[in-house]
């Protein structure tokens, strides 16, 4: 039988994202055994992302010619809604507002896994999936106007929702007309011809979201906002720390109250159900429980050393063999070491969720970008099989990667199965922030031989960072808080020193290889660069506190620290910062955003830093980063120029000017919402973000605790500059512009004052503390 | 539990609840309102704002018996889909929204502050929107869609 571990269940992404780092600790196959599953369908083995390869899963046409199209990639808040109408609208002809989509609904949209790291566009709008559907559709309909119309199909046109002779539309024939009401009954085709972006009307223009209008009245309907009848609201009381386990639960602590409360236990779990949310609000808090306590966490003063001093599971990128070598015949060495915190996804709102159990059938309203991962998940936690589950997304608040949507769905779930009603749970701040899987921190020793003419020769990258559980997969619900304390296991860790050879293709999907090394793995050579000596070495060790994808995971921590030392580099041989990256640059795509970025910025070109900056008040400069996003998912380069306050320690971003390449463009306007909104939040997550713990407990559990980048703050200029190319596949971009945010800001401080910051926030007080050794060694 | 009358968008209500009940749970909850929503329960993102008596106020720290017979006004109240209010066109106009879901935060504290103070500079109405929270860093579109509804106000 074939060995099924979750991580098949993971796409090839977040499966290189983990690689290596964890282990098969839960029989999938198993599990599915005992739920009498036949192992081996997709549903058993927890595989997801295997979309319908039949069009009438995509679309259908009813008699009034309106078109239904059903979509696994849900809306996040990136304008995915509005883009996939147009697409549909586009490929087959007819008006938007004819296009109804149905989004990421076990029940009767396509499985296509999670949505997530900028591959809704890779997935969608190229030959394949809804794309391909839109297509296929179209074809199908001119076929049978053809065969109505008694007309060589060369001679017909779908427009307008109709199928007419071309140059008499007087001749026609409606889509109602041809099939509506009834299916296709057709395999997509491979065959069908998209329209070329040449042609398009719709997409690749600036629609307006068809969302808006809802959201800002008050009647969009999230997550958050699902209300069933005879639903009952949820609470739960998490441990005081990580690992502490359960003593006891006094149940009669909280019997007086009102609202007819029910406490619920699973293992360490612990929840309250009551009639109405402050109810259950106040049952959590009242609740007498007991919990064993957890050993220390590791110490956060020393918390990078610690990284270093643990056993590691380690994985190669690239190594090309000759790096020591290379190292050591080299005219010069350089090294540096850059540090990045944990970070959390802090959604506006608090994760909540919907979930109305029964005997044999059980729906969940969740926001988790993962619906077919988390119905499988779900259906472990009740008992039941995966096609009992239905689960319904409803968008929540801007999650950018595993908030606790999933979390709170096994919350809803565990306690409406035992309170036998529909129960919605909504978390309180302090459980979200305290128990989200948390973007990764980072120590990354960056190691560089020059040779006499300034060039780099070798380069060498030791990557140290924490794994914990993750985004649910398989039929494992561990991955994540309540699973986890509901008795599910997390993904195991097994360490692995020395990292075997690297092999297979080339894959740069974390951006752990700079965008400067060829890439080379056996005889080929994926990277964007010319640096042939290169070794990236990625060590992974365990984490006290459960991580997971957060917006751009791994690619912008280690985009930081290459995009930083590339312009150490380039500071320490007097080069101008854009000509030492076009040096070392071999992609003409990356080449391109480069140029474009710094010619839109009116790029002041010499080497860093300025020269005859003050040494106190208040100092300017630039700075750029480019990277190509996941190695193969979008180029961006980005100019910062910042003031820094030298006496308070304050930086501000004064502006930002951005070049993307994302192939062909499907909403202009959305993708340069996309490209702002991931500047600011990167701005927020530079200057600001990290998540404080002590030795039992995070201590980030509010806005004040974990201060954000708010309004009332100083914003930047933001200039957006698209590349829009037709003849080649689109890729992502909602994840580009935050990649380089950390690293152009921390290049431009750097021009500014000479002070270069290598560990993420650079809070005041970081900065004024390089600023007085600056000073004192002066 | 006791009974409290509230006028809602101009609607009267009566709702049978705990005094304590922040006016937030009230109004998602009992008045099944969606407009405003639950961001941290502690005043620091501005996700539940609502207007009471014109001034925007947070609704998940503000007790239901503080607020009885006031005039309360919620995302809802302002505009429709098919009819924005005007600073809600200018959201629309402006295409400031990502996830969305700090609008009543966003929204309701600019018009607040800009319906008592039409001239306010730039500087005052960011000071205005002191600890309203957007996380997915629509901030920029944001500024942009108040000032131009600022500007029409003006002229108006």
């Amino acid at each position: 039988m074939t060995r099924l571990t979750p991580e098949a269940a993971l796409s090839r992404r977040e499966f290189i994202a983990r690689s290596g780092a964890l282990i098969v600790t839960f029989g999938a196959a198993a599990a599915a055994g005992r739920l009498g599953l036949a192992p081996g369908t997709a549903a058993a083995q927890g595989i997801n992302g295997n979309p319908a390869t039949q069009l009438d899963a995509w679309i259908a046409i009813g008699a009034d010619g309106r078109v239904t199209a059903y979509t696994g990639k849900c809306e996040l808040g990136q304008g995915l809604f509005t883009a996939q109408t147009q697409l549909v609208a586009e490929e087959l002809g007819v008006p938007i507002d004819r296009v109804t989509l149905i989004m990421c609904d076990t029940d009767r949209t396509p499985d296509q896994g999670t949505t997530s790291g900028a591959q809704s566009h890779p997935a969608n709008f190229n030959q394949a999936n809804l794309a391909l559907a839109g297509a296929t559709a179209r074809e199908a309909l001119v076929q049978m106007a053809s065969t109505r119309l008694g007309v060589p199909a060369e001679q017909l046109v779908a427009r307008d929702g109709a199928v007419q002779v071309t140059g008499d539309a007087t001749r026609r024939v409606s889509y109602g007309e041809l099939v509506g009401g009834r299916t296709f009954n057709l395999p997509l085709s491979r065959q069908a011809r998209r329209k070329h972006p040449s042609t398009w009307t719709v997409l690749g223009t600036p629609v307006q979201r068809l969302d808006i209008p809802a959201m800002v009245t008050g009647r969009y309907e999230y997550a958050q906002d699902v209300r069933v009848p005879g639903m009952r609201h949820g609470r739960v009381v998490r441990p005081p720390s990580p690992g502490a386990t359960l003593a006891s639960v006094d149940e009669a602590s909280v019997r007086d109250l009102p609202g007819n409360v029910r406490v619920v236990t699973r293992k360490n779990w612990v929840g309250v159900v009551a009639d109405k949310p402050f109810q259950a609000i106040q049952a959590a808090q009242r609740l007498k429980v007991q919990w064993n306590p957890a050993p220390a966490l590791p110490a956060q003063a020393s918390w990078y050393d610690y990284m270093r001093s643990r056993p590691t599971r380690e994985t190669f990128t690239t190594n090309s063999g000759d790096v020591d070598a290379n190292l050591k015949s080299a005219a010069r060495i350089m090294r540096s070491t850059y540090l990045y915190p944990y970070q959390m996804h802090g959604s506006l709102g608090t994760s909540a969720a919907v979930a109305d159990v029964r005997q044999d059938r059980a729906t969940i309203w969740s926001s988790s970008q993962a619906v077919w991962p988390l119905r499988n998940t779900v259906a472990t936690v009740l008992g039941m099989k995966p096609d009992q589950v239905r689960i319904q997304f409803r968008l929540g608040p801007g999650c950018y990667g595993v908030n606790q949507a999933d979390s709170v769905s096994y919350d809803a779930a565990i306690l409406s199965q035992a309170d036998g009603r529909p129960v919605r749970v909504q978390l309180s701040r302090q459980d979200e922030m305290a128990w989200e899987n948390y973007g990764l921190a980072f120590v990354i020793d960056q190691q560089v031989g020059l040779d006499a003419g300034n060039t780099i020769v070798a380069w060498d990258y030791i990557g140290w960072s924490p794994a914990k559980g993750g985004r649910p997969g398989g039929n494992n619900p561990g991955n994540v808080v309540s699973g986890n304390v509901a008795g599910y296991q997390i993904q195991g860790f097994a360490p692995r020193s020395p990292a075997p050879a690297p092999s297979g293709d080339f894959d740069n999907g974390n951006n752990v290889a700079s965008s400067y090394v060829t890439g080379c793995v056996g005889s080929m050579c994926g990277g964007t660069g010319v640096v042939k000596s290169e070794r990236f070495l990625s060590k992974v060790i365990e984490s006290p506190f459960f991580t997971g994808p957060l917006r751009s995971p791994n690619r912008l921590q280690n985009t930081f620290a290459h995009e930083s030392f590339l312009d150490e580099i380039a500071a320490s041989v007097k080069a101008d910062p854009v000509e030492y990256r076009l040096r070392h640059l071999r992609d003409p795509r990356l080449r391109e955003v480069v140029t474009a970025a710094a010619k839109a910025a009116n790029w002041d070109t010499r080497p860093s830093p300025r020269p005859g900056g003050r040494r106190n008040g208040v100092a300017t400069g630039r700075g750029i980063a480019c990277v190509l996003y996941e190695g193969d998912n979008g180029y961006c380069a980005t100019v910062a120029e910042v003031t820094v306050d030298q006496d308070t320690g304050v930086v501000q971003v004064r502006r930002f000017v951005s070049a993307l390449d994302c192939g062909p463009i499907s909403n202009p306007d959305g993708v340069r919402n996309q490209m702002e909104g991931g500047l600011i939040q990167g701005i927020s997550r530079t200057v600001r973000e990290e998540v404080r713990w002590d030795a039992t407990r995070v201590q980030s559990v509010d806005w004040r605790s974990y201060p954000p980048f708010y309004l009332h703050d100083q914003l930047p200029v933001i200039e957006s500059v698209l590349i829009n190319r037709a003849d080649v596949p689109a890729t992502g971009a909602g994840e580009t512009t935050v990649t380089v945010a950390a690293a152009a800001i921390g290049n431009a401080i750097f021009d500014a004052t000479g002070v270069r910051l290598r560990q993420v926030p650079f809070t005041p007080e970081r900065i004024k503390e390089a600023l007085g050794t600056r000073n004192s060694t002066a | 539990m006791a009974m409290f009358n509230l006028t809602v968008n101009g609607r009267r209500q009566t709702v049978d609840v705990d005094p304590a009940t922040p006016l937030l749970y009230v109004l998602n909850d009992d008045l099944e309102l969606r407009g405003p929503k639950f961001g941290c329960g502690l005043g620091q993102c501005g996700a539940c704002t609502v207007i009471v008596k014109g001034r925007a106020v947070r609704s998940c720290m503000t007790p239901v018996n503080t607020v009885g017979g006031a005039e309360i006004t919620t995302l809802e109240g302002l505009g429709t889909p098919e009819k924005p209010h005007p600073i809600q066109q200018a959201f629309i106009d402006e295409q400031a929204v990502q996830c969305g879901y700090c609008m009543s935060g966003v929204i309701l504290t600019a018009k607040a502050f800009l319906d008592q103070n039409p001239r306010a500079t730039d500087a005052q109405l960011q000071q205005a929107l002191s600890n309203v929270l957007c996380r997915c860093g629509v901030n920029v579109r944001m500024m942009k869609a108040i000032r131009r509804y600022a500007t029409q106000g003006v002229r108006a």
